[in-house]
């Protein structure tokens, strides 16, 4: 996945049941148009079927997962055994991530684990692929993972968030998914800063589909900023959606020759991602 | 101190449904201090458990209430009382309620929940700023505690949460703790040490049950 000119994932939650058939038709449908899937750990602290699972389900299928892991839910052993696990069920890109608190969930009286950050978990991960533990022991062997981390470009205070950028880098990750990205010009400015990195970056895209959403994410998601321009759009258009995925595809096309690749969130719109990719 | 809240009423009348002599204990430090277990609120406590039908034995405020030979020493000078109880409601933390269960053989209930270590604020206002892990850092972190003040306990910098203005994603009225730990060691010059990756905490210090027993030894400070 990392070997491409410019790389395109797409997110997909895994099902909050025991029927994946939903789940594979998507993955299905994206199989030949991505690069990868990312698949989500237990998102918002909602209970869905395990990352884990869901990778190996797409690896059957042929097709290139991430592995997206918090730290969450489990402590560093249980970790480091389903990161050997994943190996073994040939995962190679992983996405180490703190996680969601687990009050915003719906199991809010678990207790929730954080033995590690994301930061020690792309450590052990770098570990693991030298055949260490995080205990310091010794593996049979070593993994081969490509480690991946987030990354929100625009977070303040922008000194703090350099410098948290460099100590995953400094841990050992590789590429860097952001958050959802619309301006640009920001952006921009951003991958300037950080072009000597031997990092890849992988731009957010989250697909909009209404003037609402975008006003609620300009509320509520820290460092992401819909510009007006873009609102003013959607509010314009007979059928937002459709809106949403020309803007996508848009600003996909913009980010070509700015990002390493784009990482596009569809929010359940999943099936809709080749249309924006055509349209590119 | 040990920050203690009372439970609700109607639970403590629960937990106390079907003795009828109880016998009251409260604590002169921190439950004292936070207004849970001292002597105005055992005394609220003895009214209202009487204005429901229970018949209060006697009661007692113990200077710490989790010192066990203190305690032992207070339920004997309270011996004929005791005696004529069915139960003891303890108004301290759950190491008080602990003392006096290791000290009388009736039943001990617990009238308040233990919440934390806390530091005041100011009259009536407690936070907590440790969390007792055994393996302090704060050297590193400017004088400000990730275990503890950030809800996630990241020890290597913000989540992806902080938002534009450095509040915390969990609770948006609290400063993200890495801003504080930010601001902190700017202010003192110290911004390199963020910048070192802080390896997971060793929770082998932090077992329970802790124990531990004072000797002299060399090298300490005393
Ligand atoms: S690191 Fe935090 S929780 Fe641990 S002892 Fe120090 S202040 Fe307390
Ligand atoms: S916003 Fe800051 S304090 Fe709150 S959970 Fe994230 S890192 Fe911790």
């Amino acid at each position: 996945m990392l070997n491409k000119d410019f790389i395109i994932t797409a997110e997909l939650q895994p099902p909050k049941g025991p029927s994946v058939d939903e789940f594979l038709n998507k993955a299905h449908i994206l199989k030949t148009k991505v690069d990868a899937l990312n698949v989500t750990d237990n998102q918002r602290a909602i209970v869905r079927l395990s990352s884990l699972a869901g990778c190996a389900m797409l690896v059957r299928e042929g097709i290139t997962p991430v592995f997206q892991i918090t730290c969450r839910d489990r402590n560093r052993l249980a970790i480091q055994s389903d990161l050997l696990g994943a190996h073994a069920l040939g995962i190679r890109n992983v996405l180490a991530i703190t996680g969601d608190d687990i009050s915003i969930g719906d199991h809010r009286g678990a207790k929730q684990v954080f033995d590690i950050d994301s930061i020690q978990l792309i450590s052990i991960i770098a570990g693991l692929n030298k055949g260490i533990t995080a205990g310091g022991s010794s593996l049979a062997g070593h993994t081969d993972f490509n480690i991946g981390a987030t990354l929100n470009p625009f977070a303040r205070p922008e000194e703090l968030n350099m410098m948290r950028f460099e100590k995953k880098s400094m841990a050992g990750a590789k590429f860097f998914q952001t958050q959802p990205i619309y301006d640009i010009n920001a952006f921009k400015k951003f991958m300037e800063k950080v072009k000597d990195k031997e990092v890849k970056i992988i731009a957010g895209i989250l697909v909009l589909k209404s003037a609402k959403m975008a006003h609620f994410l300009n509320k509520n998601l820290p460092g992401v900023h819909v510009p007006f321009a873009l609102i003013k759009e959607l509010e314009t258009s007979y059928d937002p959606k459709k809106k949403g995925l020309e803007i996508a595809a848009r600003t996909i096309q913009t980010l070509k020759g700015i990002a390493h690749g784009v990482h596009i969130m569809a929010m359940g719109m999943e099936e809709r991602i080749p249309e924006i990719l055509e349209m590119v | 101190m040990i920050i203690t809240k009372q439970k609700m009423l109607s639970d403590i009348i629960k937990a106390i449904t079907g003795y009828k002599n109880i016998f009251i204990t409260g604590c002169g430090s921190c439950a004292t201090l936070c207004k849970s277990g001292g002597e105005e609120e055992v005394a609220q406590m003895e009214k209202y458990l009487k204005t429901k039908g229970f018949n209060i034995t006697g009661s007692t405020i113990i200077d710490e209430a989790c010192h066990v030979l203190l305690t032992k020493r207070t339920y004997r000078e309270h011996l004929s009382k005791i005696k004529k109880s069915d139960a003891i409601l303890v108004m301290a933390c759950g190491a008080g309620v602990q003392a006096s269960s290791n000290s009388v053989e009736i039943p001990v209930i617990p009238a308040l929940d233990t919440l934390f270590l806390g530091n005041t604020i100011r009259f009536g206002v407690f936070e907590q700023y440790c969390s007792m892990c055994g393996d302090c850092l704060l050297e590193i972190t400017g004088g400000v505690c990730p275990a503890t003040r950030c809800p996630k306990g990241l020890l290597n910098g913000p989540c992806g949460g902080v938002d534009d203005d450095g509040m915390c994603e969990v609770d948006r009225t609290l400063k993200c703790a890495w801003v504080e730990i930010y601001e902190s060691l700017k202010k003192r010059g110290h911004l390199d040490r963020m910048k070192k990756i802080i390896p997971p905490k060793d929770y082998s210090k932090n077992r329970h049950p802790g124990s531990l027993t004072l000797k002299k030894r060399k090298g300490s400070a005393k």
